[in-house]
């Protein structure tokens, strides 16, 4: 490799002549610093990233009549509360909102529960079997639900429930992904010594579990369920097809408004930024949790 | 101190055969619930859509069940549509996965500077992820407007006539992409960061030694590094294109997927034929053929990645 060594700084030179000598010098990746190029390409990708968001705003708060015209309106308008007031009587996006909370509050309390159940038990307990069904859990993890929605359709409807919350929670409780997360994290941050000290006192599994593992585990389990909670207040494909317009969730009533019935676009952008609101507000609460347990749950997969 | 005394409390009214027993099988009263739900409404379904592609099966009459052999495979073959939704699947994958992928892997290579505001960076790449699809298509259908969207006036003011981001196909499935993109690219920049930060640093220095420029740091130590990492997300974003859904269903609204189908996924046409036209048997075999093209991706990788890692070995 050495041998082939070519002239490296002929390349990047033109574009960027001051930053080159600096970054030669410090080597390895983590500890190189970052030049004002790195800066400009990262605001660019901030902006791209945030402008969607801006855009809501600003529409949402304007009138139909501003967003037909050219050049466009890009400041935020007087419309804002108007706007809200018609997408709530329009599009009960008041019962969407709090269907979605109960919808999304439930599936996360049950996942992060279940989850850290089963992740105990394939992390910590010997059972016969536990490699088959670990392997059957983490084999489907790729395979995405949406396959399996007409048998899961036709189930629904054999138990009465379209239309109803529960066809959307209990299906959402499944999470293959939860299982696999919190037996690694389990792995990892519970020594095998602290449960083997707790059976020496004679303490049951169950006990060992609620006195040991959870408090433990309490860290994997907030991560996992931000991470459910927000995956089930966005799910879109399941909710739509389970649900209707009489008993939505955010999401259904956003396909609702995009379905065509409602033609003023400031009032589907005002549905819009309601529906996002909740999440934004978790995520700009909790945003660097999040971001860490993407993180984690990249290098574990 | 007598012999049984230190027993009795722990266990009281279990004789320890029962005890044994209950040891023995309580592990699998802990997976159980999971599993439960796990067989009812993830396995059974998963499996089950084979069995349910070989019926007629209609929307308002799920109990009743006619044998129809691979009939519904026949009519797909058959209709048009499907072959188009096949072909718009793979296009509208490729537009978005390739650039969302090669943009991630840059913003990761900057994300991994020494940066003021890292934090700040990280959090705000991923604000599109916290976004339903629902409301980015909506807010996108917007901004890709014909006559009064943003993104037509602005390449209008460098002189690019009004694109028609509806019934162009080629047009239709960028602007389709676009939100993908924008989605996900944040997404996978962070776990290609995740993946780079695992890169021990001995690499880069024995690579600084031996004189090796930025450049060739990035393609000779990061990009092997990074190598499961990118097969990983390549996985992940493909089977995510396989089953695109609700981008295609809400930029216009129609389950069509544009007026002459121009952007049809197989996600929306499965949604076309199950809940449109009531088929809910053919809508399984459908589905079956997602199956069967997600499984083909996941062995090309898989093979991909065997064969260079074999190679690698043999070096």
């Amino acid at each position: 490799m050495t041998a082939l060594a070519d002239p490296p700084v002929s390349r990047p030179a033109p574009d960027v002549p001051a930053r080159t000598p600096r970054r030669r010098r410090s080597g390895a990746g983590r500890t190189m610093r970052g030049g004002k190029l790195a800066y400009a390409v990262l605001v660019v990708a901030v902006l791209v990233s945030a402008f969607p968001f801006y855009w809501t705003v600003v529409a949402a708060s304007r009138s139909n009549a501003d967003l037909a015209q050219v050049p466009p309106a890009l400041l935020p308008g007087p419309n804002l509360l108007r706007n809200f007031e018609a997408v709530v009587e329009e599009a009960d996006i008041g019962k969407a909102l709090l269907n979605s909370l109960v919808v999304s509050g439930s599936i996360t309390l049950g996942t992060v529960l279940c989850c850290t159940l089963a992740g105990f038990a394939f992390a910590k307990l010997r059972f016969r079997g536990r490699g088959a069904l670990l392997a059957i859990t983490v084999g489907t993890m790729m395979i995405p639900p949406q396959l399996g929605v007409i048998p899961l359709f036709m189930l629904i409807a054999e138990l009465q429930w379209v239309n109803q919350l529960q066809a959307v929670i209990l299906p959402g409780l499944v999470s293959a992904f939860g299982v696999f997360f919190m037996r690694q994290y389990l792995v990892q941050s519970l020594p095998d010594e602290l449960i083997e000290a707790a059976r020496v006192d004679g303490a049951s599994t169950a006990r060992i579990f609620w006195s040991i593992v959870v408090p433990v585990a309490r860290p994997g389990m907030a991560v996992l369920g931000l991470l459910t909670f927000m995956a089930a207040w966005n799910d879109f494909f399941w909710p739509v097809v389970a649900l209707s317009s009489s008993e939505p969730t955010v999401q259904v009533a956003l396909r609702q408004l995009g379905g065509g019935y409602v033609n003023d676009q400031s009032v589907i952008m005002a549905g819009t930024l309601l529906g996002t609101l909740p999440v934004l507000l978790v995520f700009g609460l909790l945003g660097r949790q999040i971001v860490g347990g993407i993180m984690q749950g990249a290098v574990k997969g | 101190m007598t012999l049984t005394a230190p027993t009795r409390p722990l266990a009281p009214s279990r004789p320890p055969a029962a005890r044994r027993a209950w040891q023995k099988l309580s592990p699998y009263a802990y997976i159980a619930p999971f599993f439960t739900l796990f067989a009812a409404f993830g396995l059974f379904p998963l499996l089950y859509t084979a069995f349910v592609s070989l019926y007629r099966v209609e929307l308002q009459t799920p109990g009743d069940m006619e044998w129809r052999g691979l009939g519904n495979y026949a009519a797909l073959l058959g209709d048009t549509f499907f072959w188009t939704s096949l072909r718009n699947t793979f296009t509208i994958g490729v537009l978005s996965t390739v650039p969302q992928l090669v943009m991630a892997l840059g913003l990761a290579h900057l994300l991994n500077y020494k940066l003021r505001g890292r934090t700040f960076f990280r959090t705000a790449m991923l604000l599109p992820y916290a976004t339903s699809v629902a409301a980015a298509t909506l807010v996108f259908a917007q901004l890709f407007g014909r006559d009064f969207g943003l993104v037509n006036y602005v390449l209008g003011l460098v002189g690019i006539g009004p694109v028609d981001w509806q019934t162009g196909t080629t047009a239709s499935q960028i602007a389709v992409s676009s939100i993908v993109i924008w989605r996900w690219t944040g997404y996978n920049a962070l776990i290609y960061l995740a993946g780079m930060q695992s890169i021990p640093h001995e690499l880069y220095e024995a690579a600084e030694m031996d004189g090796a420029s930025r450049w060739r740091q990035f393609f000779h130590v990061t990009l092997p590094g990074l190598r499961p990492t990118i097969v990983f997300t390549v996985v992940v974003s493909t089977i995510g294109a396989t089953q695109l859904f609700g981008e295609p269903l809400l930029f216009e609204g129609s389950v069509s997927g544009g007026i002459s189908h121009q952007y049809q996924t197989l996600g929306l046409y499965l949604y076309e034929q199950g809940w449109g036209f009531f088929h809910l048997g053919r809508a399984a075999a459908i589905a079956w053929v997602m199956f069967l093209l997600i499984l083909l991706v996941v062995g090309v990788n898989a093979a991909i990645a065997g064969r260079r890692s074999r190679k690698e070995a043999g070096r």
